[in-house]
């Protein structure tokens, strides 16, 4: 009943803001901003063409690869952080004011190292992901119960079987978490490095749809990966909550 | 300052000291990274020739614009929705996704609608930081303990009495949480628009000069842009932090 | 008791009260509280023990004029208590209730500073009443670096500088652990001494009752009726030390008896209740 409620509660969100960009399109006129119903029927059209499968491809691939080295290297500084205290009290500010630091400023950096290529998406894309595996996994670990470790050791478990059955299972729900926003914000960076300085991916697609005043296109692309980022953060959530409640 | 301090700044230190030497041994080519001290030379160069002032102080003014307008419409909208229970619980799944789209993907679209000016910059920087404002605001409201609106009318205060007298002042460290926020949503809001495309500005600028191979602008601006971001989040980070532990609050 | 004399002696009285919840579409009402007669005399520490959910902070919120009554009448010094906390009544609920964001001192001068009194008199005030309550070496610290026991005592503090008459008190010490509340029995009966207030006192230790207090009303479980009055004898100069005279037990073991079967309902078992 409270999931049927959940559903409804956004299918009112959704319609809400289609009933505002229809606002917005009136408001403004058809060739800066088309209403959803034109911009609909271009993302029927658009999205099953070529060109639109391979800036999708681009960005996918550049995106699956910043993934894993933001998991990658998010989990293992967590977890080294998370179990040596001393490195977690002196790297946690350092991380937070890399987290709160706006870090597109560093792109141009990343352009001069890597060039425009593959990789520096990837870089750039891993730059903002990481941080926050790496901080929620840390705290993941530091906030497992010390009754926990105690039980362990009264019910004579070797140290394999302590992280197998406590361990891992008390720290999944944060350390989820942690992933969840990594993905979203992994997405944010590579959308980002395409959008300043690439030749394909959805984010140069946006760009220069906005340069040729292609509105349409540009609204259509904006529309897609609204939904990709939204319904994958909705699963995510889903687990999490999954985690969260079981007993 | 406590052990754990001098360690972090060891860190720090030896860490700018590796990238100083790598770069003088010619490990790092300077056409990709100069030294730190070169930056910090180029950047004190800049700031006494004071040509880039202008965009300095229109890029702070914009973050500052943004985050007010940020704070003062989150709460006044985060006050709103908190007295309306069911449209928050409407609302829920908007709040819980809206961090999770990347919102950049519309400063084209708000480009298009009111032209390469500062309005689209600023609306970016207000899109990123009120959402974390409204949320901060409901967290804030939800923690004021019931028991204050008994003790208000034990002392016979108004409505109005008790929302600012006791309410609002129950609610603010949560509230400060929000605007700490909401001015580091802000400055990346502002910063990430003016590196995607602006009329002007300190991303304008870096960005210009790394298509113009002018690396000492480019890193000079850019380790300003670092420290004024990194001094302002760390002030309030702590004054975030010490407000908390007065009022018992623990923060993760 | 028709006479003025013995009027004068009463210093709150319930007739006939009756708190019934106004149910929804979908919850049937709820009738909490209910009908209660009760007569408080002047300086008198009356206690109402009851079950859980039997309705006795309700009592004490309509006698502070924080809920309507749905039937009968609520007086206090000869004057009807109708939508209002009254002036000369002061609550401590059960809850913490000390602001965080101020200073001990400043808790204290709360509700001094609103009313308009003279700062000199303030700091008379709050000084005496931080003083009593041993609190003056922590006049300066915030409720978040005292422990429960303590910032309970703000509260109470925050209530004594009024100077109120007729003081309520909504188990104060229900989030204490056992010690800390038999030691701040004793400071709430050096307060009741010296204030000469009137008390009552909401509690569900029956312990806590009989040491306390003068008359202990035992209620029913919901709606909440008083069952047993008793009367419990003890000096005006007591204490803690008491709970070890036979008497306590008996007081004790008499509210037990009447309470038993009652706490057994609100706990859901009916059949035990009998036996």
């Amino acid at each position: 009943m409270i999931a049927s409620r959940r559903v409804a509660d956004t299918v009112i969100i959704l319609i809400i803001l289609l009933l505002a960009w229809q606002a917005l399109h009136q408001l403004v006129g058809a060739t800066a901003l088309p209403g959803p119903v034109p911009t609909l029927a271009y993302l029927a059209k658009f999205v099953p063409s070529e060109r639109f499968a391979e800036n999708a491809w681009a960005t996918l691939v550049c995106f699956f690869y910043a993934l894993l080295l933001s998991y990658g290297i998010g989990l293992a500084f967590g977890v080294w952080m998370g179990i040596h205290r001393l490195s977690g009290a002196v790297g946690e500010p350092i991380l937070i004011s890399l987290y709160t630091l706006p870090k597109v400023t560093l792109y141009p950096v990343v352009l001069l190292i890597f060039g425009l290529s593959l990789s520096g998406r990837v870089t750039f894309g891993a730059m903002h992901g990481v941080l926050p595996v790496a901080l929620l996994t840390m705290s993941a670990i530091r906030n497992i119960p010390p009754v926990y470790h105690k039980s362990a050791r009264t019910l004579h478990l070797s140290g394999w079987q302590t992280i197998v059955t406590m361990l891992f299972p008390a720290t999944l729900p944060e350390i989820v978490a942690g992933l969840r926003i990594g993905f979203t914000l992994t997405l944010l960076g590579v959308l980002l490095a395409e959008m300043f300085a690439a030749k394909q991916g959805l984010g140069s697609l946006i760009i220069n749809a906005m340069q040729l005043m292609q509105a349409e296109e540009m609204l259509t692309v904006a529309v897609v990966l609204f939904a990709f980022a939204a319904l994958a953060n909705a699963l995510l959530l889903w687990i999490e909550h999954r985690l969260h409640h079981r007993v | 300052m406590s052990r754990v301090g001098w360690i972090r700044l060891a860190v720090l230190a030896i860490a700018i000291g590796l990238l100083e030497l790598c770069c003088r041994l010619g490990l790092i080519d300077q056409r990709v990274v100069i030294p730190p001290s070169e930056m910090a030379v180029a950047l004190v160069r800049l700031l006494i020739s004071g040509e880039a002032n202008e965009q300095i102080v229109r890029t702070f003014g914009i973050v500052l614009l943004a985050a007010l307008i940020s704070v003062v419409a989150g709460f006044a909208l985060g006050a709103v929705i908190h007295a309306l229970p069911r449209a928050r619980q409407s609302l829920d799944p908007f709040f819980a996704t809206y961090y999770a789209v990347p919102i950049f993907i519309f400063y084209p679209v708000m480009i298009v609608i009111f032209g390469l000016s500062a309005i689209p910059i600023v609306l970016m920087g207000v899109a990123t930081a009120i959402v974390a404002m409204i949320i901060a605001t409901l967290n804030g409201l939800d923690r004021v303990p019931q028991v204050l609106a008994k003790v208000a009318r034990v002392h016979r205060m108004g409505t109005i009495a008790t929302a600012l007298r006791l309410k609002l002042p129950a609610a603010a460290p949560h509230l400060f949480t929000g605007v700490k926020l909401a001015v580091s949503y802000a400055f990346i809001g502002v910063i990430a628009s003016e590196f995607i495309l602006a009329p002007a500005g300190l991303g304008r600028v870096i960005s210009d000069a790394y298509t113009d191979f002018n690396n000492r602008q480019m890193y000079a601006l850019m380790l300003l842009l670092i420290i004024v971001a990194t001094l302002v989040n760390m002030f309030l980070h702590v004054v975030d932090q010490r407000w908390a532990e007065r009022r018992g609050i623990a923060k993760p | 008791m028709t006479t003025a004399a013995a009027d004068a002696d009463i210093h709150a009285a319930l007739s006939g009260v009756t708190r019934v919840y106004p149910g929804t579409a979908t919850t049937p009402p709820i009738h909490a509280l209910g009908p209660i007669n009760l007569e408080l005399k002047r300086g008198e520490f009356f206690a109402v023990v009851g079950p859980s959910g039997c309705g006795k902070s309700t009592l004490l919120e309509v006698l502070a004029g924080l809920q309507q009554p749905t039937a009968g009448t609520v007086m206090f010094e000869g004057r009807t208590v109708a939508g209002k906390v009254p002036d000369g009544i002061g609550v401590v609920f059960q809850e913490d209730a000390s602001f965080p964001w101020m200073t001990v001192w400043d808790n204290a001068a709360f509700g001094l500073r609103r009313n308009g009194v003279a700062t000199a008199e303030i700091r008379r005030r709050v000084d005496d009443a931080l003083a009593f309550m041993g609190l003056t070496d922590f006049a300066r610290a915030y409720p978040a670096q005292l422990s429960g026991g303590m910032r309970q005592r703000v509260c109470i503090s925050r209530t004594l500088v009024l100077q109120p008459r007729l003081i309520l008190l909504d188990e104060p010490f229900g989030a204490l652990d056992a010690q800390t509340r038999l030691l701040m029995g004793d400071e709430v009966l050096r307060l009741w001494r010296r204030t000469g207030a009137t008390v009552l006192l909401i509690t569900h230790a029956l312990d806590e009752a009989a040491m306390l207090s003068d008359r202990i009303g035992a209620m029913s479980a919901r709606p909440g009726r008083f069952l047993d009055i008793v009367v419990t004898g003890w000096s005006r100069e007591r204490n803690s030390k008491i709970v070890s005279e036979p008497q306590f037990g008996e007081i004790t073991g008499r509210l037990w008896e009447n309470l038993r079967g009652e706490s057994l309902k609100s706990l859901g078992h009916p059949g035990m209740a009998a036996g």
